[in-house]
């Protein structure tokens, strides 16, 4: 069948590898962890190193690299919505006046 | 299900279909769209975590303290290799070897359920304590007054995400009873692939609730 991806063993396993790695990685990062302190960077570290694993994922296990390029494209929107819904919201949140303010 | 009755072992489809390659392809596009509105759902629960936690930053970091990251960690690899095996699961239906596969989906299978029992004495060790959602909070002890939202935001979110483990357990049993069933060649694996997709998604949405939930800073 044309329309089938053929997956790929090594790769397959090379990707588990990079995502058990990157777990190991994000556990040393935490700083309830390991005491590391990077400040504000920390989340946006965390935020990033599961970012990565989130591509590792979609693109071999989900196999979107070689896939029909509709579902990356699908994905895509999917996730700019979904940033559109975070970014709105946040401008919601971070532009009222505080609560016990005497507004 | 409507595609019970075809006979796929030679390139068969339903009858609704062009080709098996068609047939293969609108599946997985109905998949991925379900996927987007998966993601979206999801969505919701992260733009309350990120809102709740911009606003009470102790009590996330308290919150956080009661969980335990090993737990987490562990349950973390256990499913990313899950997904591994799934993944292969489809890497032997695609060799048209229907024995393997089954074993792989069983692997699957139990690696959902260790999730499950994990996830199971992490609930119990909190509901014992009186680390409950919103109102029913009832631990002694707490420093920040409304503990109970960050346990609101853990218990919507990993027993969302717990449920989505049930569900994917069940669908990964099916595709078992139908790849012992030799049912599955490199022409249709079709629900493999399909459940396949969805388990990585459940994967997919635990990557980010790991560091979120045990490893707040």
């Amino acid at each position: 069948m044309a329309g089938h991806h053929q997956l790929n063993f090594k790769v397959l396993r090379n990707t588990l590898f990079a995502l058990l790695s990157l777990t190991i990685l994000t556990v040393l990062v935490a700083k309830p962890v390991s005491g590391f302190d990077a400040g504000m960077f920390n989340f946006v570290i965390a935020m990033g190193i599961a970012s990565l694993k989130a591509g590792l994922v979609l693109a071999y296990f989900m196999q979107l690299k070689d896939d029909n390029k509709l579902y990356l494209g699908l994905m895509i929107s999917c996730v700019f919505f979904l940033l559109l819904f975070f970014g709105l919201s946040f401008i919601d949140i971070i532009s009222r006046a505080p609560v016990d303010s005497t507004l | 299900m409507s595609t019970a009755n075809v006979d796929r072992s030679g390139g068969g489809h339903a009858h609704h279909f062009e080709s098996a390659e068609h047939e293969f392809d609108t599946s997985k596009f109905g998949t991925w769209l379900f996927l987007c509105t998966e993601v979206l759902m999801f969505g919701g629960l992260f733009v309350a975590y990120f809102i709740f936690s911009n606003l009470f930053p102790e009590t996330f970091l308290e919150g956080s303290k009661y969980l335990d990251w090993k737990f987490g960690a562990v349950n973390t690899a256990v499913l990313l290799f899950s997904s591994f095996t799934m993944v292969l699961a489809i890497y032997y239906a695609q060799q048209n070897n229907n024995k393997k596969c089954a074993n792989m989906l069983m692997i699957t299978f139990v690696c959902g359920l260790i999730f499950m029992v994990i996830k199971y004495m992490e609930y119990t060790h909190k509901i014992e304590m009186g680390l409950l959602p919103g109102d029913m909070f009832a631990f002694q002890g707490a420093e920040s007054s409304n503990l109970g939202l960050y346990f609101s935001v853990y218990y919507m979110m990993t027993g969302l995400h717990g449920s989505h483990v049930i569900v994917g357990m069940g669908l990964i049993l099916w595709c078992w009873f139908r790849a012992r069933k030799n049912e599955f060649n490199s022409g249709y694996f079709t629900p493999v692939e399909c459940v396949g997709l969805f388990w990585h998604l459940v994967d997919l949405i635990w990557i980010y609730l790991f560091p979120l939930l045990y490893l707040i800073d």
